[in-house]
């Protein structure tokens, strides 16, 4: 375990079961969160990372288990809770004609204690488009000004599903560096995403949702040395070329082959060996990422 | 769950964007429906066919009947609008049947629209309770269809020479309520209704069904008694009577306004039942 950031836990769920009809699109996970930290959900589509949170919001209820967050019960306390933490939903609109300044403004009027509205408008890249209304904007733009709303209460927790869905690559940036410096702040993130390089700048600690089950919860770090696997060799060779030799050396594990394509994957030190013995020209060593981790832990790819 | 519980209160960081709980303020929840309502406000002022709805259709109604009917009593002998000049008759009736029509189709499909698309979810997430929605729709309609009704009313008085309501307050409250209760239902609709167009098509259905069979088009006297028996099913035929009362002198008609008053408070209680955000 690291040390929290400003210790303590803000979120706790024990035994998190939710069905709708016979499918379990939760089914029964446990997990916490220490005050300050950037918790991921990672995991595939219909995984139930955004039923789960929903769930830890109080915006569904669900059928089993016990929530905790700041102190509350999602269940019994939703409206003290909805002042505490900041939402941005992975689906939801506002009206077409609403203009940017005045869903901030409206949204601050919803709390005891909001922030100046105009200083997330700058933060967030919306000062052009101030004035523009809602269905104006660009999907990225859209997708700013929810982050924006899910801050202007200043929560102590702020829950961002899907968060970069729809940013280019330089809004993601920023809206990265702006998660940091909330880290910074010591405001707790719960962030939901499937974009691996996301999960692996931010996150402090992630757990990866499958079916319903959350089947690790460690660092990024931690995943990658745990299940992202070995090493790998890859180069290109003629594809009649005997390599079976490769398997007796040591670290050695598995040797694929696709073409000209080979792969070669082990502990570290075969590499060299690898090398060695071959000299290919288009040898390259392969660390295993996140992605690699992800994909054995959710048992998608890998075994095509 | 309860070990980690007794860190849960630890507070934040003096620089903690959190803050402590301690340090927050409670909501002001008069303060969100004020201004909840004024963005709805502008919102329908950018609605030009909402605007045209409410605002056109009274005034092309009147048009057509006053110039039908003028301030005709019918022939001699025969009673028909209810003993009143047919324009001191149908005007009356009309500030109910612009409040009927912002009701009945607006409001339910505004609402309905605005689950569908995920807009009660963003609200809902932000902490916005169901009856600050209900009651800035209701706020928003109340002053619609009100200058729909005074304009009615103006042009009424100047160009078929209506009398003016004999009773002005007792004429206004009725309204008031009238406007309330048809808002009501339109809150009931909205929350049973889920989408949109069903929504839009059920409101069109009512508003022409109540309209007609409510004495606001063919008068109480030409209807059949079938007619009539849905009719006083419904509240725009109470409504219409109120204010036909008030505003020819015939004072306060007590037994309507209860019947409105009853069935504002089961639409509400209905509502608060029904009510739901996805
Ligand atoms: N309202 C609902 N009614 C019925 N089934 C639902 C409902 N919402 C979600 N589900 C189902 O529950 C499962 C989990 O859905 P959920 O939206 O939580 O997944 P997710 O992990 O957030 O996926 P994604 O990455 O695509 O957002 C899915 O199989 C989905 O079809
Ligand atoms: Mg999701």
């Amino acid at each position: 375990m690291q040390p929290a950031r400003n210790g303590g836990t803000v979120i706790n769920v024990e035994g998190l079961r939710k069905t709708y009809g016979r499918l379990a699109a939760v089914d029964g996970i446990d997990f916490s969160v220490r005050r300050g930290e950037i918790f991921g959900l990672l995991g595939p589509n219909g995984a139930g990372k955004t039923t789960a949170v929903e769930c830890i919001q109080g915006l569904r209820p669900f059928d089993a288990g016990s929530v905790d967050v700041v102190g509350l019960d999602p269940r019994t306390q939703a409206d003290e809770l909805r002042q505490r933490i900041g939402c941005q939903l992975q689906q939801s609109a506002l009206p077409d004609n609403i203009r940017v300044w005045e869903a901030l403004d409206m949204f601050a009027s919803l709390y005891g204690s909001p922030v100046d509205w105009r200083r997330l408008i700058d933060q967030w890249g919306l000062a052009e488009k101030r004035t523009a209304r809602f269905h104006s904007l660009s999907g990225g733009q859209k997708q700013r000004l929810f982050v924006a709303l899910a801050l202007v209460n200043d929560p102590e927790v702020v829950f961002l599903d899907e968060m970069t869905t729809g940013l280019d690559p330089a809004a993601r940036r920023v809206a990265w560096s702006l998660v940091e410096e909330l880290r910074e702040q010591g405001t707790t993130v719960v962030l939901v995403t499937h974009f691996m390089d996301e999960a692996e700048r931010l996150c402090d600690r992630i757990a990866v949702v499958e079916g319903g089950h959350i089947v690790a919860n460690d660092t990024p770090m931690g995943l990658v040395s745990s299940s992202g696997g070995g090493i790998r060799a890859v180069f290109g060779c003629d594809p009649a070329a005997d390599l079976a030799f490769l398997t007796a050396v040591p670290g050695v594990g598995e040797v694929r082959r696709g073409g000209r394509r080979v792969e070669v994957a082990g502990d570290g030190p075969h590499v060299a060996l690898v090398a060695h013995d071959l000299a290919p020209e288009d040898f390259r060593v392969q660390q295993p990422s996140l992605e690699d981790a992800f994909l054995r832990l959710t048992g998608h790819g890998m075994e095509e | 769950m309860h070990a980690a519980t007794t860190h849960l209160n630890t507070p934040g960081q003096a620089a903690s964007a959190g803050g402590d709980a301690g340090a927050r303020r409670r909501p002001r929840p008069m303060t969100s429906l004020r201004k909840i309502t004024s963005v709805e406000l502008k919102l329908v002022l950018r609605e030009p066919l909402t605007l045209v709805f409410s605002f056109a259709f009274p005034v092309v109604l009147l048009f057509v009947m006053g110039e039908v009917f003028g301030q005709s009593t019918g022939d001699p002998g025969e009673v028909v609008f209810r003993d009143f000049g047919a324009m001191d008759y149908y005007v009356p009736g009309y500030l109910a049947l612009v409040a009927v029509a912002f009701a009945m189709i607006s409001l339910p499909t505004h609402l309905a629209a605005y689950r569908e698309r995920g807009v009660l979810r963003r609200l809902h997430a932000s902490g916005v309770r169901g009856r600050q929605i209900l009651a800035s729709q209701t706020l928003v309609g109340v002053a619609l269809t009100t200058v729909g009704a005074v304009l009615v009313t103006v042009l009424g008085m100047l160009v078929y020479d209506v009398r003016g309501p004999a009773a002005p307050l007792s004429v206004i409250l009725i309204y008031l309520l009238s406007t309330l209760c048809f808002m009501a239902l339109g809150c009931l609709l909205g929350a049973l209704i889920p989408r949109a167009r069903a929504a839009q098509g059920i409101g069109l259905i009512l508003f022409f069904v109540m309209m007609f069979v409510s004495g606001t088009a063919p008068p109480v006297e030409v209807m059949s008694g079938v007619m009539l028996d849905i009719g006083k099913a419904l509240p725009l035929y109470h409504a219409a009577t109120a204010l036909q009362d008030a505003w020819n002198g015939l004072g306060v008609n007590w037994t309507e306004v209860g019947i409105l008053a009853g069935i504002t408070m089961g639409a509400l209680a209905l509502t608060a039942r029904l009510f739901r955000w996805d």
